[in-house]
C-alpha cells in the first residue's frame, strides 16, 4: 500500500508549514517519515543539507536532538508509570545528561509549558485532563532543544478553549526558541491560524499548496474548495444546504487511475482518468494539482 | 485582583500525588475480600512451612488398630487416613508439597514466559513465528492431557511433575507476555521514546517492562490454582509424589475407598485443595482491580 506517494516540499527554518488533509490521507505516516520512525521504501529525507536516511546510528541518535515530535493522542503518547517529570527528563537521560540535571531541566521546562512542577512534576499522566497531557507532550518534545519540531494533529483531541491555549503556547514557544514548525491537521481553521505556507493532501498525494492567505482567499483546487466549504461557519447568512463534499476517500490500496479526487470531484473529466495532474503554479506562492487550471498552451493564435 | 487569578489556577486541594505502588497498596488495604484471601494464604503457608513444628505425629507412621479415626477422635483432632496415621500431620506436611508443587511451574513460567513473550512481541518478525509458533505446539493439547503425558513420559517424581506443569505454564504466559508487547509496543509513547534517540534496551526497560509486567503477574497468578489442582491431579493419578509421602492429591486418591466408610475424613484433603485455590483465585483478582491504571 502506498500511504504517502510523491509527496515533496521543502520548510524554510523558522517557517509554519501546514498540512491538511482527511483522515487517512497519509498526514501521520507522512509525520513518522520525516522523523524516520519508519523507513521509506522510496525517496529521502534532507535536514540542513543531510542525508536523514543515510545517517548512521550514532549521527541519526545526534539528529533525533534537533527534529522531535508531538503526538496526537494525549492518553497513548504518555508512559502511565512515570512521572511526567520523568517523562519530560527521559529524552535527557538517553543523550547522557546526569540525572539530577535533567530533572531540574524537565522541571524548568514544565514550569514554562504552564504545568508548575510543584504540583505536577510527581504526577502521573492519568491524573492530568487532557490539556495538560498536551503540554507534557510539548516540553518532552522540546527539552532536547530541537530545531524543527513536528506536530501531528497536536490539538485535534482537545476542547476548543484547551485547543486555543495550546495554539497560542505553541506560538509563543516558536517565536521564543526560533523553532520551524510542520503543523499536521485536519481542522482548516487551525491550519489556517498557525500556518504560513499550507500543503493540502488528499490520499497520500499533494493536490495544493500555497501560502496561507492565498489558500483561504482563492483556493483552487475542488479539494480544497470542498475542505473550505465544509468548514462550520460563523455567519448565520452563510448556511450550508448541500454537502460540500459526498462519500469516503476511496481505498488507498487500489486508488483511482490518474488524479486520485476525480471519484468525488463535481468537475471531473474524461481525461483525470488517463493521468494524474501535475502540479502547476498559479501564482508566484500558489501551485496546483489540477488540470482545470492548466496554463493555456501559448502559441494558441 | 488576587481573588481573579486565585480559583482558575491553584487548585483548591493540593494533595501529595501518590506513586503507583502506594496507589496500588492503598487500594488492597481497602478490598476486604482480598484481604480475607491473603490472610487464609498466610496462614495456610505458615502452618505448611511450620509443618515440622505444628505437627503432632511422624505423618508417614501409621498403626493399624486406630485406622480411619473419625474427625474429633482422641489424640487426633482431624481423625486417621486408611493406614491410621494422623490426618492433621498429613495435611500440614501435604501442604508443603502441594504449594511447592504449585507455585513452581508458576514461577519458571513468570520467569521463561515474560521472558520469551517479551522478547517475540519486541523483535516481531522471524523472531516471534519462531517463538509463538513453537508454543502453539504445547498449546494444541488440553493442559491436563499435556500434563499427564509429560509426566507419564518421564515417570512419577516431584521434580518430573514440576517440569511437566512448568512446560504447561510457560506457553500460556508467553502468549498473555506476548500480546501485551505488541499492544504497548504501538503506543505513541514508545514511538517517542524512539524519535528522542534512545536503544533498545532503554526502551524495553523503562517504557515496555514497566508496562507489561503488571498484566503478566496477574495472568500469572491467576494460574496457580491451576497448577495446584493439577499438581494434586497428577499424584491422585500416581503420577507425582510418590507414597508413603503426604502430598493433598495423593491423600485424596488412597482415601476415595474409605469414602463410605467415614465420608469427613476423606474429604479433607480435598477441602484443603479447593481452599488454597480459592484463596489464589481471590488475591489475583484482588491483585488485578488493584493494580489497574485507571484514568
Amino acid at each position: 500500500m502506498r500511504a504517502v506517494d510523491g509527496v515533496s516540499f521543502a520548510v524554510a527554518p523558522g517557517e509554519t508549514l501546514g498540512i491538511v488533509g482527511e483522515s487517512g490521507c497519509g498526514k501521520s505516516t507522512l509525520a513518522r517519515l520525516l522523523l524516520r520512525l519508519i523507513e521509506p521504501d522510496a525517496g529521502g529525507v534532507t535536514f540542513d543539507g543531510e542525508d536523514v536516511r543515510a545517517a548512521s546510528a550514532s549521527r541519526m541518535k545526534r539528529l533525533r536532538r534537533d527534529m522531535q515530535l508531538v503526538f496526537q493522542d494525549p492518553y497513548a503518547s504518555l508512559n502511565p508509570r512515570l512521572t511526567i517529570e520523568d517523562t519530560v527528563g527521559f529524552s535527557l537521560l538517553v543523550h547522557g545528561t546526569p540525572r539530577a540535571e535533567a530533572r531540574e531541566r524537565a522541571r524548568a521546562l514544565l514550569g514554562r509549558v504552564g504545568l508548575d512542577p510543584r504540583l505536577y512534576g510527581r504526577r502521573y499522566a492519568h491524573e492530568l485532563s487532557g490539556g495538560q497531557r498536551q503540554r507534557v507532550n510539548i516540553a518532552r518534545a522540546l527539552v532536547l532543544d530541537p530545531r524543527l519540531l513536528v506536530l501531528d494533529e497536536p490539538v485535534s483531541a482537545l476542547d476548543k478553549s484547551v485547543q486555543a491555549q495550546v495554539l497560542n503556547l505553541l506560538q509563543e514557544l516558536k517565536v521564543e526558541r526560533a523553532l520551524t514548525y510542520v503543523f499536521i491537521s485536519h481542522d482548516l481553521n487551525v491550519i489556517e491560524y498557525v500556518s504560513d505556507r499550507v500543503l493540502v493532501m488528499y490520499l497520500g498525494e499533494v493536490v495544493e499548496t500555497g501560502s496561507a492567505e492565498a489558500l483561504a482567499q482563492a483556493p483552487k483546487h475542488p479539494y480544497t474548495q470542498a475542505l473550505f466549504a465544509s468548514a462550520p461557519s460563523m455567519d448565520p447568512d452563510r448556511r450550508m444546504d448541500r454537502l460540500p463534499i459526498a462519500g469516503d476517500p476511496p481505498n488507498p490500496i487500489d486508488p483511482p487511475s490518474g488524479c486520485r479526487f476525480r471519484t468525488r470531484c463535481p468537475f471531473a473529466m474524461p481525461r483525470c482518468a488517463e493521468n494524474p495532474p501535475p502540479l502547476v503554479p498559479v501564482s508566484a506562492t500558489h501551485e496546483v494539482a489540477c488540470y482545470l487550471y492548466e496554463p493555456a498552451p501559448a502559441a494558441l493564435a | 485582583m488576587a481573588a481573579t487569578v486565585a480559583l482558575g489556577e491553584v487548585p483548591v486541594v493540593v494533595a501529595a500525588p501518590m506513586s503507583y505502588w502506594r496507589t496500588v497498596r492503598w487500594r488492597l488495604a481497602r478490598d476486604r475480600a482480598t484481604l480475607l484471601a491473603g490472610g487464609v494464604l498466610a496462614l495456610i503457608v505458615l502452618s505448611a512451612l511450620l509443618a515440622p513444628w505444628l505437627a503432632p505425629y511422624d505423618p508417614t507412621a501409621g498403626s493399624i488398630r486406630l485406622r480411619l479415626a473419625p474427625v474429633g477422635a482422641p489424640g487426633h483432632v482431624l481423625g486417621t487416613d486408611e493406614q491410621g496415621r494422623d490426618m492433621l500431620s498429613r495435611l500440614l506436611w501435604g501442604g508443603r508439597m502441594t504449594l511447592v508443587a504449585g507455585l513452581t511451574p508458576v514461577l519458571v513460567a513468570f520467569v521463561l514466559g515474560a521472558g520469551l513473550g517479551v522478547l517475540a512481541g519486541y523483535l516481531g518478525g522471524i523472531a516471534n513465528t519462531l517463538i509463538m509458533r513453537t508454543m502453539d505446539v504445547f498449546y494444541a493439547f488440553p493442559s491436563v492431557l499435556l500434563a499427564i503425558a509429560i509426566s507419564g513420559a518421564l515417570g512419577p517424581g516431584l521434580a518430573n511433575t514440576l517440569l511437566s506443569l512448568s512446560i504447561v505454564f510457560v506457553p500460556r504466559v508467553v502468549r498473555v507476555a506476548e500480546s501485551a508487547t505488541v499492544q504497548v509496543k504501538s503506543l505513541e509513547y514508545i514511538a517517542a521514546a524512539r524519535a528522542s534517540g534512545a536503544g533498545v534496551r532503554a526502551i524495553v526497560r523503562h517504557h515496555l517492562l514497566a508496562n507489561v509486567l503488571g498484566p503478566i503477574l496477574v495472568f500469572s497468578s491467576t494460574q496457580v490454582s491451576l497448577s495446584i489442582i493439577l499438581a494434586a491431579g497428577l499424584s491422585f493419578l500416581g503420577l507425582g509424589v510418590t507414597p508413603p509421602a503426604a502430598e493433598w492429591g495423593l491423600m485424596l486418591n488412597t482415601l476415595r475407598q474409605s469414602i463410605y466408610v467415614n465420608a469427613l475424613v476423606p474429604a479433607l484433603p480435598g477441602l484443603a485443595i479447593f481452599v488454597t485455590s480459592m484463596a489464589f483465585n481471590l488475591l489475583s483478582d484482588g491483585l488485578r482491580d488493584a493494580m489497574e491504571i485507571r484514568g
